[in-house]
């Protein structure tokens, strides 16, 4: 084919081009070829049913039963649902204490991390590691960790003398809050760290040497020159820190599946209880709903942490 | 590696002025006492569970007569009672085929996508780019409970294709946004000369980019496996009878009976369902670090 003259190879490819050589021949017709599988594929499994939730949230549907419209009864309902603004709240308590002591843990770790250090590459990997393993696995030994009798954090502070009895650490609800955020923190702190790191690289060290020279200590360099370049990254990180945060269920469903007395209980735990063994898949995506606000609102943030960029390449504004 | 090592040397030559109030005593608070104390904090979890899982039963919790940060004749009664008596080898396989097949139907659907709207450049690519950043953005929190819907509509209910099929709503965003950014970073010109050659588009996708986006199809390959592997929501939705399960919703929902908890069992378990990933990861570290870096970066 290849080394056919051009007049020749069009005489003889003309007559059977089928849609498809036709289609691949322009540039949209290659990009709809291209995007047609993922598209598909995006459409049907994650397009559709953000809407179907969506709706989901406005009927009375129940599993085994196709609900009716019901407007905004599941909305109604949950606004006088003491149990569901209590999730509210915990959500956002949950996401802002994880969100920020993973940044603060998670930013030290990054800067220890960037300092001289021998096996640095090792260090780096093995740090990893809570972030790799399946958060359900290792929320079990987080279980383990936490447990009421023969908890082994219970056991050294008894070893020292510093308690007289065991922690309970699932079992009250103020406890059960700090265990599921430190379970989270440590899981998190990880990404947090290794992100940032990458981050830290990418700042010219001439910049510390000149700030250096003029005077600079070393608090002073951090906070005027290694944030103001980190603070891009550091907003995309956190965003998704807080996306993952938020929507976070699998360590509350392991640790303590909402309880006790719902005081661990977030948005998405409660949706699962309320649809999945409960069966009211209307209530429970209408839970999930209430969720999208305030992921939009983390989502901007990000744009606006993105957007940071312009004014530091010099341009305005 | 090299660049890296270049680098730390000559900045050891150059910031002798930066570095003259690093006496070793502030080293060790500054640096190593803070990073003793990180690894030790983030690897201990896993030292407990490794300790726990080869303990013997007479020993688990009896802290008074036996130490309970080392084992005295250590057992694999745990690990055998679960690979033996337990549908655990069961789920391995079941979690295997999942990630295995959602993570070759995202990789090969992301790679054409990825490259239409890196290179082919169609009407509206950069809209399509942002929407599948979004799309990333989605939680599967939210939509499970219309999956689960949809799920049971289609009779996929309680089979492994209901898995492979809703993985990669969170697996194929993913992996497009990573291979957008390899895509990007090979030279327009390679393309060029190809087209100028007489290439096809094909040819070019195959002969061309992807060779050199090998390290990114690696990347983007073994974390979407992770991925998988670690899902557990839609898992825990899609899936009741005990031999479909994947190990994170089985070593869950069937090895916790009542209220005597069987920990050796539960920790081995724990233990054996991290090792395939962990052990994907020691080979692959430095492709994990940069699909998990590249992905933030934009």
């Amino acid at each position: 084919m290849s080394t056919t003259l051009e007049g020749g190879k069009i005489a003889v490819s003309r007559p059977r081009t089928s849609m498809l050589t036709r289609l691949s021949e322009s540039r949209n017709g290659l990009g709809l070829l291209f995007m047609l599988p993922a598209a598909a594929f995006l459409l049907c499994f994650l397009t559709y049913p953000l809407g179907l939730g969506v709706w989901l949230g406005f009927t009375d549907t129940s599993t085994g039963r196709p609900g009716v419209f019901i407007g905004l009864e599941n909305y109604v309902w949950l606004w006088n649902d003491n149990v569901f603004w209590l999730s509210v709240f915990n959500t956002l308590l949950y996401t802002f204490v994880a969100t920020v002591l993973k940044f603060v843990l998670g930013l030290w770790l990054a800067l220890v991390l960037n300092q001289h250090l021998r096996f640095k590459n090792f260090f780096r990997a093995i740090i990893l590691l809570p972030w790799v393993v399946p958060t359900v696995l290792s929320a079990l030994a987080f279980w383990w960790i936490f447990d009421s009798q023969f908890s082994i954090i219970s056991f050294v502070l008894m070893d020292w003398g510093l308690i007289e009895r065991p922690i309970n650490f699932l079992g009250d609800p103020n406890l059960a809050r700090a265990s599921v955020i430190a379970a989270n923190v440590w899981r998190g702190i990880p990404f947090v760290a290794i992100c940032l790191l990458a981050g830290l690289q990418t700042i010219p060290q001439s910049l510390h040497e000149a700030a250096a020279l003029d005077g600079a200590k070393s608090w002073q360099r951090f906070r005027y020159v290694t944030l103001p370049l980190l603070t891009p990254i550091i907003a995309v990180v956190m965003t998704f820190s807080v996306l993952f945060t938020f929507t976070d269920f699998q360590l509350i469903y392991v640790l303590t599946r909402g309880g006790p007395v719902n005081a661990t209980h977030l948005m998405a735990t409660l949706s699962f209880q309320r649809a999945i063994p409960g069966g009211q898949l209307g209530e429970g995506a209408a839970i999930a709903v209430a969720m999208i606000p305030f992921l939009l609102g983390a989502i901007l943030f990000s744009f606006f942490g993105l957007q940071r960029r312009k004014w530091q390449q010099g341009g305005a504004d | 590696m090299t660049d890296n090592a270049i680098e730390a040397k000559a900045t050891e030559d150059d910031i002798v002025g930066m570095n003259q109030y690093d006496t070793l005593m502030r080293r060790i608070v500054v640096v190593y006492l803070p990073l003793f104390v990180f690894v030790f904090v983030l690897l201990f979890p896993f030292y407990w569970m490794a300790v726990t899982a080869v303990k013997p039963n007479h020993q688990l919790t009896n802290y008074r007569d036996y130490s309970p940060f080392w084992v005295v004749g250590p057992t694999l009664d745990h690990i055998k009672y679960l690979l033996f008596q337990t549908s655990y080898p069961g789920w391995l396989w079941n979690t295997m085929i999942v990630s295995v097949f959602s993570t070759i139907l995202s990789l090969a659907a992301s790679v054409f996508a990825a490259y239409a709207i890196e290179r082919v450049r169609f009407t509206g690519a950069r809209v399509t780019g942002l929407m599948i950043f979004l799309a990333y953005l989605v939680p599967p929190s939210i939509l499970f409970i219309p999956l689960a819907f949809m799920v049971f509509q289609f009779g996929i209910y309680d089979t492994r294709l209901a898995l492979i099929l809703t993985y990669p709503t969170f697996l194929i965003p993913f992996c497009t946004w990573l291979l957008m950014g390899y895509f990007r970073s090979i030279p327009f010109e390679l393309e060029e000369s190809a087209l100028v050659d007489g290439a096809s588009r094909w040819q070019i996708l195959t002969k061309i980019v992807l060779p050199l986006a090998i390290p990114g199809l690696i990347s983007a390959g073994i974390f979407a496996f992770t991925l998988s592997w670690n899902e557990f929501i839609y898992a825990l939705t899609f899936i009741s009878s005990s031999e479909n399960k994947t190990v994170p919703v089985g070593v869950l929902t069937e090895l916790v009976r009542g209220d005597v908890y069987e920990w050796g069992a539960l920790m081995s378990g724990a233990l054996i369902g991290s090792l395939p990933v962990v052990i994907l990861y020691s080979f692959f570290v430095d492709y994990y670090v940069s699909s998990m870096t590249g992905a933030v970066k934009e």
